[in-house]
């Protein structure tokens, strides 16, 4: 186990040097000069000059990483251009309502999906299965700004149930902050449970096919014991890999959903940033992002270990 | 990362699928009506322009107007023709899925053959594609387009570039499992030339799953461009598109809903159509996920 932990957790080495790289390289793929770029149209030769000066822009590439590599081990990601503020500073206000959004999105698709692919599979071609198939189907195909607006056209616009728009901080009340959450992650969680209930139907239909699973049920165990004890435990390696390959998508998705909703979160500065041409700011989202994404493919690797005492790297 | 993404086929395995009969893909009714979806997409992409009328001319006299038998689909802001608008933009979504699904397959095919082939370099590469997808890719998309600047092959390189590491993923490990195979051993001993050997006895065998991949790109690929232009980073807004349809109308969602309603139907009908069609062929040409799902 340790050693498989171990293990794991050095493969992670390369991985983020490549995301480093690409990151810090993403500025230069810009055709002519990166400092005119990050300064603007309207830019006077000043300017140029001296944002070239403090992105090291005048130095050679290879030293220009070294800084950049050096600063980001302090994670000290810079400044941004627009506001001269911290880009971690602009980033950790953002934080909260990116992660509560990504956290209530998670819960709700398990909590409705893993169920639902249980169902499926036990009943696999029955009325639960088809609906629950053709409900995925139709999460994976419905983009999530659709999804969105249908949602506040009916719950918001029509029927008045939900806020149309807008954030409340965790400091308002954890209630009101839930309420203003409710409609962005069902829309959001619909492509997320699509996934989720699809793996757990086709991990379910595997598992139950297998001969320990047959023996169960000759030995008089019960239906329920035999779906959840014996077969749900061992489709939770497929389930928990889903969780984190989806996660990448569950990024992608929060800063659409984040515009629709008009939640001020990591999304909308995604998008200001991009707009602003802030280079500095969108480096650091991409990083915070990608980092975010290995440690959760991390500790689900990791989990594997937990769910299936077999795994050895 | 090696263990997280190798189960992703049993992720694609779960579809509804019937037991194989040996019918022919054919006749599945589920196949024939996206196909006939598709085709009717197709025909609006190529006759639309020529055949809706005027799409471009601002006549803030009629703006907002709701659906009804002048306007079918309404009017936007600006008074331009919704349906107008719909059916030009159906031409642009296609040509960027075609382009990127077909791009995605060449660049990750030469990758992943060239990867699980000849095993050189393979640590390396395999490892630059695990760092590509620990990007997550609307992101990566979104800063490409922004720093490269708008235009159409930008929006379509960006989207690309982020779904090449999958494909070159599954290439890989189809050349991998071939590689092994008697037929491939056997053509090495009479001597053919390794670019033979790729090209007409590995890469035929591998169509199967690279193809099915392939729709699901060009189905992901749809909806990323849609989400670029939503974002207002993706195709230029002197080109129709169902993503800066949709974006024009946010501002005026709460009167004007129908300005999003369409666009975002025939968005996911398209989807649909596609995602559909990748299953039923999933189904037909790779048996090896067929047999996943535990219908054995």
């Amino acid at each position: 186990m340790l050693k498989y932990a171990g293990l794991r957790l050095l493969s992670v080495l390369p991985v983020a040097a490549c995301v480093v790289t690409v990151v810090f390289l993403l500025l230069h793929l810009a055709p002519g000069d990166p400092a005119a770029l990050v300064a603007g149209d309207q830019a006077t030769p000043e300017r140029i000059a001296s944002i070239r000066a403090r992105l090291h822009l005048d130095q050679p590439l290879y030293v220009q990483f070294g800084i950049w590599l050096g600063n980001l081990v302090t994670f000290d990601l810079g400044r941004s251009v627009f506001s001269d503020q911290p880009v971690a500073r602009l980033i950790g206000l953002r934080l909260e309502p990116t992660l509560m959004l990504a956290l209530t999105t998670t819960v709700l698709s398990v909590l409705f999906a893993v169920p639902l692919g249980v169902l499926a599979a036990w009943k696999a071609r029955g009325v639960v299965d088809r609906l629950a198939m053709g409900l995925s189907v139709l999460g994976f195909s419905v983009p999530v700004f659709v999804i969105g607006y249908g949602l506040i056209y009916l719950f918001s616009i029509t029927l008045g149930w939900f806020p149309v728009q807008g954030y409340k901080p965790l400091a308002s009340g954890v209630w009101p902050c839930l309420n203003s959450l409710i409609l962005p992650s069902i829309a959001l969680a619909f492509v997320f449970a699509a996934l989720v209930a699809r793996v757990t139907r086709a991990a379910m239909l595997e598992i139950l096919a297998e001969d320990y699973v047959r023996t169960a049920r000759a030995k008089g165990v019960g239906s329920a014991r035999v779906l959840l004890l014996h077969a749900l435990k061992n489709a939770g390696v497929p389930i928990m890999t889903v969780i984190g390959i989806s996660f990448a998508a569950l990024v992608g998705g929060v800063v659409v959903t984040e515009s629709v909703f008009n939640i001020p979160g990591v999304g909308r500065l995604t998008i200001d940033a991009i707009l602003n041409r802030d280079y500095p700011v969108v480096q650091g989202i991409l990083l915070l992002f990608s980092a975010l994404l290995i440690a959760v493919n991390l500790v689900v690797d990791l989990s594997y270990a937990l769910f299936d005492p077999r795994v050895r790297y | 990362m090696t263990a997280a993404y190798d189960v992703a086929g049993v992720a694609e395995a779960g579809a509804p699928q019937k037991t194989k009969s040996g019918r022919s893909l054919w006749s599945s009714p589920v196949v024939v009506a996206c196909l006939a979806i598709l085709a009717i997409f197709l025909v609006i992409a190529i006759l639309a322009p020529h055949v809706v009328g005027d799409y471009m001319t601002i006549n803030t006299r009629q703006r907002l107007r709701p659906p009804g038998a002048e306007f079918w689909f309404g009017t936007d802001h600006l008074g331009r023709d919704i349906f107008a608008r719909v059916m030009v933009g159906t031409r642009n979504s296609l040509i960027v899925g075609a382009t990127i699904a077909a791009a995605t397959t060449a660049f990750g095919v030469l990758i992943g053959l060239y990867a699980g082939y000849f095993r050189l370099g393979d640590r390396i590469i395999m490892r630059v594609m695990d760092g590509l997808m620990a990007i997550p890719g609307v992101l990566l998309a979104v800063a490409l387009v922004s720093i490269l600047g708008g235009g159409l092959a930008t929006v379509v390189a960006a989207i690309a570039i982020p779904e090449i590491p999958r494909m070159a993923r599954l290439a890989r490990s189809v050349t991998l499992s071939l590689k092994e195979q008697a037929f491939v051993d056997a053509t090495v001993s009479i001597g053919a030339s390794t670019s033979k050997i790729l090209f007409r006895h590995i890469l035929p065998n591998a169509v199967g799953p690279l193809t099915v991949q392939a729709t699901y790109v060009c189905a992901s690929a749809i909806i990323t461009e849609s989400i670029l232009s939503f974002l207002g980073v993706g195709t230029p807004p002197e080109i129709p598109s169902w993503g800066n349809i949709i974006a024009l109308g946010r501002q005026y969602f709460q009167i004007a809903p129908w300005i999003i309603f369409f666009p975002g139907l025939c968005l996911s009908i398209l989807i649909l159509a596609i995602n559909l069609l990748g299953d039923s062929l999933r189904d037909e040409l790779d048996p090896r996920l067929a047999r996943s799902s535990g219908l054995r």
